[in-house]
């Protein structure tokens, strides 16, 4: 959709509206930016601004990322070094300063930092160019995993980094996205796939998170063959605008949903160029019939849990039956499907596993203690089945949605729509296509650093960690 | 005047521009102080200058206020140089980049100093808009006279008519044409055909965006005010618009267009030469050595000469005390001003009865590998912010034989009131 087209939001409209933002700025009414999405009319490549402390770490693995890419940076007067490493990448930069103009971007390499002191320079920077970022832009942090830190101090400070970054983007509006990288020592040379998200429009959903980047991919490096992508639940909504994405992106997509919907099945497999597989995943049969249509193509690239379903009442009106399907349906099947393939060889090498949780598992939700536990389970599974994950070359990570504009959102009524709707630091809610960017992301060949995390898509809502 | 124990080999260390903009839009709001600041002040980051005191630093504007009688000197105050580096002003109309290079490389060939920085600026956006010169007089002669009544009686002498300001014209003072009008007299003299001059601004707008687009013009540009390449150059340029556009300085048989002439545009340069050791010394780079400058003027007032022909006299002039002929290159820089103006260049080089005649030489210097021009694309494409080219070409042109390894390369730039620079640089 173009950035000019209606968003099913009409407050969002009518604040980007000529009448609509006069009055609301008049008023005092928060304005939310219209967000700026892949496919969106392009807006101007705009400047990186390059920020570092003393020690930084990271540079050389982002000049080398944004050698090749055009990108054309400025750097500020604390980071010279950041001046020599473009140098050295044949990058375009220059020292930031009241001529510079609007940038698209702040990235501070804050790896170096171990002691209270040393935080000065982060200060010194943002305080900077804060002003400097021009609406939909994107702010990165990067620093270490704290776990990796040689000291007491440098550990706290570095998890420090994630209370700046949180407020941060609570304060930075205009649809400016905030997050904090964690590398790895050694999984510098990994951090591509991660930076060219979280810098680009696909992202635009994706604020406050913390992301880390623990290995290198080793032998599973990039390829271009076309692979094969199972999105469970894509008949429609969430799963069928992942299930577009990743077709849009020369992928050969398995469209996975309940016999029920087989024509809707047929159908958007037929639109996608891809392949119909009308099953319950809640059947008996239901692991081995996936881990055989696996066999059946060479194995699964990516499989992405989406298929979900609420049975919302609170704990006391509750019936036993609406407990167990959702039980079913949001854990036991996904939980199955993957011990099945990962035993069963049905991922093929540097194969990702993707599950799609909710910002309900993260902060709960009144009426919802069966599904909230659910998504809050695959929280758990992802982060437990690392591990074995890596082992066999793959990753496995999780996506939580907060409040995604669907059939499922227009259904609820008006006010507690809106609250759902505003509660976060976008002002808005997002899309299905912000679910799918971060899995594709997730999925991404180069993507293999990133494991057993859960991401939030929810425009960093007020609400949850 | 020789301070060193034998002439020296001047190093080009490197350049930096900001990207050249069309007047009137990303710098419009910007004065030649502002912009030429900006190109030094990158120069002095990208090698590290910050507290250096230079030899010196010589640049100039063709449009300058009057309050900009120290311009340049007045743009190293605003930077990290060593406030005790000296700085004069020059002007040369078109030639005044190349110009100032010259007489940087000069002293340092001398010995008379060990570096320096030379360049330009001009902005059209900015233009100085003087007073009409009859109120102008009638403002003076007021300011002379000693009573009241005098001062009344000179006022006396005012009309509305000026009020009107004397807008800066791009017209030559003797014979009231606009430097488009000369240039088509010379498009027609050399018999230019409209679609070759069309190809060359096509060729230059293909290889300037090339040329960024393989990152070569990244050690070069800094970005500045929003702009991070010359907004000028139209990287999907359509060669049947261009074919289409009316000729605009003779609309009725003229094949002059504001495709293939130079737009007004804004901007600055900068390069900073050095003596070898001086460059040894601090471990900086030599891009290449600064061989050779030569200026000529022809009179394109009385004689019959074109107002933009100077540069080929000039070439051959140089050329023969090199013992060099217009072959031995590898690159050639020929500032394209006017598509007409470059083509009418080579046709003249080519020319046997041209060469006798007006050159004095028995055979024509001859043709040149039109392949080896204006690789990274020309002015056509970049812009001419007047003074600020010979320093974009000199500091390209360094590039482009460092990026070879070696090479020889001759720059040619044409100037206002029939003069022309030319240089040779190499390594
Ligand atoms: N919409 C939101 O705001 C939001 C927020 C957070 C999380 N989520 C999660 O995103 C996912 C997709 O949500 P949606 O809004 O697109 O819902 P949806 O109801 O539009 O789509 C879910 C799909 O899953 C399919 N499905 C249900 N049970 C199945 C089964 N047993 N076997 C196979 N397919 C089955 C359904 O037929 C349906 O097509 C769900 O997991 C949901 O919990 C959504």
């Amino acid at each position: 959709m173009s950035s000019g087209t209606p968003s099913g939001d009409r407050y969002l409209d009518f604040v980007n509206g000529p009448v609509g933002g006069l009055l609301a700025k008049r008023l005092g009414l928060p304005t939310p930016v219209r967000l700026v999405r892949n496919g969106d009319r392009a807006a101007k490549a705009r400047p990186v601004l390059v920020g570092a402390a003393k020690g930084a770490r990271l540079l050389s693995a982002l000049a080398v990322n944004f050698a090749g890419q055009h990108v054309v940076s400025f750097y500020h007067h604390d980071a010279e070094s950041w001046r020599e490493a473009a140098e050295e990448h044949g990058l375009m930069s220059g020292r930031f300063g009241e001529r510079s103009g609007r940038v698209g971007a702040l990235v501070f390499d804050a790896s170096g930092i171990e002691t209270v002191d040393g935080l000065g320079a982060l200060y010194r920077f943002f305080h900077d160019s804060i002003r400097a970022v021009c609406p939909n832009g994107r702010i990165l942090v990067l620093s270490i995993p704290p776990e990796s830190a040689g000291t007491a101090e440098a550990a706290a400070v570095q998890r420090g980094l994630e209370g700046f970054t949180r407020s941060l983007g609570k304060e930075a509006r205009r649809a400016i996205a905030v997050q904090l990288i964690e590398v790895a020592p050694g999984a510098e040379a990994a951090i591509g796939s991660t930076l060219r998200f979280f810098l680009s429009p696909g992202s635009a959903y994706v604020s406050g998170q913390v992301v880390r980047i623990d290995a290198e991919s080793g032998q599973y490096a990039s390829g271009t063959t076309r692979r094969t992508v199972l999105v469970t639940g894509a008949a429609q909504g969430i799963g069928a605008a992942i299930a577009e994405l990743f077709s849009a992106r020369g992928d050969q997509v398995v469209v996975l949903d309940v016999p029920a919907m087989a024509d809707k099945v047929a159908e958007t497999a037929t639109r996608l160029n891809g392949v119909g597989l009308p099953l319950d995943i809640t059947a008996a049969d239901a692991a081995d019939a996936v881990l055989q249509h696996a066999r059946s193509c060479g194995g699964f690239d990516v499989v992405v849990h989406n298929a979900g379903i609420t049975r919302d009442r609170t704990i006391a009106r509750m019936e036993r039956a609406g407990w167990d399907e959702v039980m079913a349906v949001n854990l036991r099947a996904p939980l199955r499907i993957t011990e099945k393939l990962l035993a069963g060889g049905g991922l093929r090498p540097n194969g990702r596993i993707v599950c799609v949780s909710s910002m309900s598992g993260i902060a709960g939700n009144p009426g919802q203690t069966n599904y909230a536990l659910t998504k809050a389970a695959l929280i758990g599974l992802v982060k437990r089945l690392a591990p074995a994950a890596r082992e066999a070359g793959a990753t496995i990570n999780a996506v939580a949605p907060g409040f995604i504009e669907t059939r499922m959102t227009a259904a609820i009524p008006f006010m507690v729509r809106e609250a759902g709707r505003r509660l976060n630091a976008m002002g808005q809610g997002g899309r299905p296509v912000d679910v799918a960017e971060a899995i594709a992301w997730l999925a991404d060949r180069d993507s293999y650093g990133v494991n057993g995390q859960t991401i939030r898509v929810c425009g960093q809502s007020l609400l949850g960690a | 005047m020789l301070s060193a124990a034998a002439p020296r080999r001047v190093a080009i260390i490197g350049g930096s521009r900001i990207p050249f903009a069309r007047a009137n839009t990303a710098y419009a709001e910007l004065s030649n102080s502002d912009m030429l600041a900006g190109a030094l002040q990158a120069l002095v980051d990208r090698f590290d200058l910050h507290g250096q005191r230079l030899g010196e630093v010589v640049a100039g504007a063709v449009l300058k206020h009057a309050r900009d009688i120290n311009l340049t000197r007045e743009c190293v105050f605003s930077t990290t140089l060593s406030h005790e580096t000296p700085a004069y002003d020059i002007q040369q109309a078109c030639g005044t980049g190349l110009e100032a290079a010259i007489l940087v490389a000069n002293k340092i060939a001398l010995g008379q100093i060990d570096c320096g920085i030379a360049g330009g600026v001009d902005t059209v956006s900015d233009a100085p808009i003087a007073l009409n010169d009859g109120l102008r007089k009638t403002l003076l002669r007021a300011g002379r006279a000693r009573s009241v009544g005098g001062r009344i009686a000179a006022f006396g002498g005012a009309r509305p008519s000026m009020l009107k300001p004397e807008l800066p014209r791009n017209a030559e003072i003797r014979t009231g044409l606009s430097m488009g009008e000369h240039c088509e007299l010379m498009a027609r003299r050399w018999n230019i055909a409209r679609a070759d001059q069309d190809a060359l601004a096509v060729a230059s707008h293909r290889n300037l965006h090339a040329a960024y687009e393989a990152g070569y013009l990244n050690s070069l540009v800094v970005p500045f005010e929003g702009l991070s390449r010359d907004n000028n150059l139209r990287p999907d340029i359509d060669p049947g618009k261009i074919a289409a556009m009316k000729p605009v300085f003779d609309r009725r048989a003229g094949t002059l267009t504001a495709a293939n002439s130079t737009p007004l545009t804004d901007g600055a340069a900068v390069v900073l030469l050095a003596s070898e050791d001086w460059a040894r010394e601090r471990g900086l780079p030599i891009l290449a050595y600064l061989r050779a400058g030569e200026a000529a003027a022809v009179d394109f007032v009385r004689g019959d000469e074109g107002l933009l022909m100077a540069p080929v006299h000039a070439v051959p002039r140089m050329l023969s005390k090199l013992g060099l002929s217009l072959q031995d290159f590898d690159f050639y820089e020929i500032h394209e001003a006017f598509a007409a103006q470059v083509l009418c260049t080579l046709a003249a080089w080519e020319d046997a009865e041209y060469a006798r005649e007006r050159l004095g030489l028995a055979e024509p210097p001859g043709a040149i590998d039109r392949a080896k021009m204006n690789m990274w694309g020309g002015s056509l494409a970049t812009g001419h912010p007047f003074a600020a080219t010979g320093g974009r070409i000199l500091a390209s042109l360094a590039t482009m034989i460092d990026r070879r390894g070696s090479g020889r390369g001759l720059i040619s730039v044409c100037a206002a009131a029939g003069q022309g620079v030319v240089a040779v640089i190499e390594k």
